[in-house]
């Protein structure tokens, strides 16, 4: 890789530490493809799935490794649903808004979570625990409502079980400590 | 013909079966899990941990655990499968752990099958011989002399009783030639999977004294080979809800170990991509996809040979192939199921397309949110290049092809090729008009074909079966199946495959069961937040890309939703706008704007704030939308509000000029009060108000303050005594 500015030396090595080897490596192997910006959505999985969220740091890192325009990366990022720019709570409680769980009563269930919480959707509590957010469509329409608590499925959720599900993963949490 | 080709695919054939000989499997007991995201979240994973329990402590290495995609049953899962050599194949539903427990020691060790947990049971017995027949009636044969009830009346005729052999109907086997068509007719027998063809009496005839009674098979009538669904049908064919169904796209589903390359070759696995190279001309094929009447499953409908036939005249020769599985409508789960139960079958499809336009890389475009789906085709990608099914020289012809697989990142548009497009290049999904098409300048500026992962899905079909055989299967305009994924107020929910032009109400009706809870269904809503509500009147529509559109909405992906008498139509549409205004790219000012006036103008109706210069004004919005967005996104926005408004004006006008909404869905319009002549003072009202608004003393009557009323419904479902009215 060629120097881009004059101090390119300490810009990748800060844009190395804020990504991680595992993927400043994979970030090299784009380069092999003909052509590596296409490879950008790509990475940003991979730091997301890493950190749990894209942040300014990671943003800047990723322009300046896969040698992309700073705009470009901020833009695609926030383009795109999937990719968040906020850390989230430990738990990540998706309410699934699909049509079949729309008909089947998910607004009821989206109330009631948010009157537990607290918080609205996009939203983190404040003890760090949950963040809530909609899901467009978890393609599980023949259980719905859904609501999914990291990779757990919660089928056939109806209002009153919200505060049974949420119970579960405060006594996990109040176990670990 | 290239014989390389053929010594190469049975070379690896030929490992394939020794691997599955091995196993050994024809002769054991066979206890059969579903896999696949839905049937996860029901709880397969625990159900398959525990049987692998019991069989280890079992200590028997005559049963084995098989694994395989779902069948489409969502509402029943987990389901379970339980076959035992020479018996007939059983299947459980909604197991779990308990229940594994009862089935293991029951069914497999005891040999006493659980007719109490049956899948869409519980039957009283289960018959020694069950003979499925084909009531299809597509190519011209006859139901009412057809062989299924002649059948029925000679066994009893001859004292055989319906608990030794039952008789059910089910729909195409796929094993009629051109001769036969309307002439013969097929049955099935299980468990013995004995196929026969028969033209006449006599013949049933045989069938009775020689394969009932004296337990021979007639080879004179037995039908050879591999038809198409016929291990589905050896399987599921009793389940009503499967057989009426046409398993052509999904024949695999809840058959096949979605991540063992050798049970797909077990089952005609690469026999169509073996086909196709040996013939050596993409010509070819392109003509036989084109004969076939192939559309595109994605929800345009446009030819798919008539695509390909582009992506091959193309003159610049490096050229693209995509497999679009961004599959975000609502309510649609079709493409994640053939990716998660025939991850192989998909890509095969895709392999022969390319070598039909010269493509030498494709790229599989999938959403991040379908994890499985991505971990079962990136293991398939891996096992064909592995054998050698991808790469350099496929199959020795000379032909290289390789896939990569591209995730999506949470945007609806992105199912818009262009758009499409511009996310694999790294870029903003917006799209970009058209002309040029990207069969002309797609990809990096290449030619580039792209299809849905069902229109590539019917491919090794077509091939393997026959072009005239697929087009006879559908319409004029319109070959083969297609899947829906049935959902919302419909009592079985799941995936439905049925020929092009079977009527709305075969689906909801019969294949569904209706709508739940004995309540009327009001509509039906196709093509998610692009399609339209088709109402319960209508049910008579045949299903297809012409029909719906004539009917106001579309075919779409694939998506069906059954709404009933407490479903609010403005609601319904205000639910769709919001969506596609979120998901609007903001490229083009019609989209942009016109979704987010649209929507304000619902929520003021819904709200009841709404005026009738305000539904004037939505309609003109919407038809000014449909007309001059830039891509389908905006322009197939409006449908939802076109064809409510169309279809339920009386709606609308009840939410405008009465304020009142019919349905008592739309919160601002609703009116909750406590009926003080019924109200026994119970407090459960009181108790379970999430804003506790409501307030009186034990055994007096309650009072709701209207004020601080939220009218979330809580005390109308709560009350036992009918004393919370709503209005």
């Amino acid at each position: 890789m060629t120097a881009s500015t004059d101090n390119w030396e300490e810009v990748q090595a800060t844009s190395r530490e804020a990504l991680g080897p595992a993927i400043v490596e994979y970030i090299d192997e784009c380069h092999q493809d003909p052509a590596p910006a296409g490879k950008l959505i790509a990475v940003l999985h991979r730091v997301q799935a890493e950190y749990g969220y894209l942040g300014a740091a990671h943003l800047d890192a990723v322009a300046q490794l896969l040698r992309v325009p700073a705009a470009k990366v901020a833009g695609v990022a926030s383009f795109y649903h999937f990719f968040r720019l906020e850390p989230r709570g430990k738990h990540v409680i998706n309410v699934c808004m699909g049509t079949a769980c729309y008909v089947k009563g998910a607004d009821q269930i989206a109330a009631r979570l948010i009157s537990e919480l607290g918080i609205t959707f996009g939203e983190t509590s404040s003890d760090g625990m949950f963040s809530l957010e909609a899901a467009r469509c978890l393609g599980t329409c023949g259980l719905a409502p859904i609501v999914m608590v990291d990779d757990d499925v919660h089928a056939q959720v109806t209002p009153d079980q919200v505060p049974i599900i949420l119970d579960k993963y405060l006594r996990q949490a109040t176990a670990e400590t | 013909m290239n014989a390389d080709v053929a010594k190469q695919f049975e070379v690896l054939q030929a490992r394939a079966e020794k691997v599955r000989a091995e196993q050994d499997r024809d002769h054991k007991i066979v206890i059969q899990v579903g896999s696949a995201t839905c049937e996860n979240a029901a709880g397969a994973r625990d159900v398959l941990d525990e049987f692998r329990k019991h069989l280890a402590a079992s200590g028997r290495d005559d049963i084995v655990l098989h694994q395989t995609g779902c069948t489409g049953r969502c509402s029943r899962e987990p389901i379970v499968g339980v076959f035992v050599p020479g018996r007939m194949p059983i299947k459980y539903q909604q197991v779990d752990r308990a229940a594994v427990h009862e089935i293991f020691t029951s069914h497999v060790l005891g040999g006493r099958p659980l007719l109490d947990r049956v899948l869409d049971g519980p039957v009283e017995k289960v018959s020694r011989h069950e003979i499925l027949y084909c009531a299809s009636q597509r190519c011209g044969w006859d139901e009412r002399t057809a062989c299924g009830v002649a059948m029925e009346k000679k066994l009893r005729e001859r004292g055989i009783s319906p608990d030794e052999v039952s008789v059910s109907r089910t729909t195409c086997f796929g094993a009629c030639g051109t001769k036969e068509v309307g002439k013969v007719s097929h049955l099935l027998v299980r468990p013995d999977k004995v196929l026969y063809r028969v033209a006449d009496e006599a013949d049933l005839d045989e069938i009775i004294q020689r394969h009932v009674i004296e337990g021979k098979v007639v080879d004179r009538l037995k039908v050879p080979g591999k038809t198409v669904g016929r291990k589905f049908f050896e399987i599921y064919g009793d389940v009503a809800f499967f057989n009426r169904q046409s398993r052509v796209v999904l024949r695999h589903n809840g058959v096949i170990d979605p991540t063992s390359i050798e049970e797909y070759f077990h089952y005609r696995g690469f026999q169509a991509l073996a086909t196709v190279l040996g013939r050596g001309d993409p010509q070819w094929v392109i003509s036989e996809v084109t004969a076939a009447k192939l559309r595109g499953r994605g929800g345009g409908g446009y030819p798919t040979g008539r695509k390909w036939a582009m992506g091959a005249a193309a003159k610049d020769k490096t050229r693209y192939l995509i497999c679009n599985a961004d599959e975000g409508d609502p309510g649609a789960f079709m493409d994640r199921s053939m990716l998660e139960s025939d991850p192989l079958n998909v890509l095969e499809g895709m392999i022969i397309g390319a070598y039909a336009i010269g493509a030498h890389q494709g790229y599989v475009y999938v959403r991040a949110e379908y994890p499985l789906a991505i971990e079962r085709i990136d293991n398939a990608i891996r096992l064909c290049r592995e054998y050698g099914l991808l790469g350099k020289n496929i199959l020795g012809s000379g032909f290289d092809f390789d896939l990569e697989i591209r995730l999506g990142a949470g945007a609806f548009v992105c199912g818009e090729e262009t758009s499409l497009i511009h996310s694999i290049e790294g870029e903003r999904g917006q799209p970009a008009i058209r002309p040029p098409y990207p069969t002309e300048r797609g990809l990096w500026g290449k030619p580039t074909v792209i299809n849905n992962v069902e229109s590539f899905a019917n491919v090794t079909a077509i091939v393997n079966y026959g072009a005239e055989w697929f087009a006879r299967l559908g319409t004029e305009e319109s070959g083969g199946t297609k899947v829906f994924a049935l959902a919302g107020r419909v009592r079985h929910t799941g995936l439905v495959e049925v020929p092009m032009g079977t009527t709305l109400a075969e689906v909801v009706s019969e294949i569904g069961g209706g709508a739940v809870g004995g309540k009327g269904i009001k509509a039906v809503q196709t093509g998610g937040p692009a399609g339209g509500c088709i109402p319960a009147a209508w049910l008579e529509t045949p299903v297809d890309f012409d029909t719906l559109a004539k009917a106001g909405s579309i075919m779409g992906s694939g998506g069906m939703i059954v709404l009933d008498e407490t479903d609010c139509m403005v609601d319904i549409a205000q639910y769709f706008m919001a969506f596609s205004q979120d998901e609007s790219c903001g490229k083009c000012t019609p989209c942009r704007e016109g979704t987010k006036r649209m929507l304000e103008i619902l929520n003021r109706v819904t709200g009841g704030r709404g005026t009738m210069e305000d539904l004037d004004r939505l309609r003109r919005l919407a038809l000014l939308v449909k007309k001059s967005s830039l891509c389908g996104l905006g322009r197939a926005a409006p449908n939802p509000v076109l064809s409510t408004l169309e279809h339920y004006r009386d709606e609308y006008l009840a939410h405008v000029v009465d304020r009142r909404c019919p349905s008592k869905k739309c919160k601002a319009l609703v009116h909750y009060e406590i009926n003080a002549e019924k109200c026994i003072g119970c407090t459960a009202c009181a108790r379970n108000c999430p804003v506790e608004c409501i307030s009186g003393t034990r055994k007096s009557p309650h009072v709701i303050d209207q004020a601080r009323c939220i009218k979330c419904g809580r005390c109308f479902e709560v009350c036992r005594f009918d004393a919370v009215t709503r209005t």
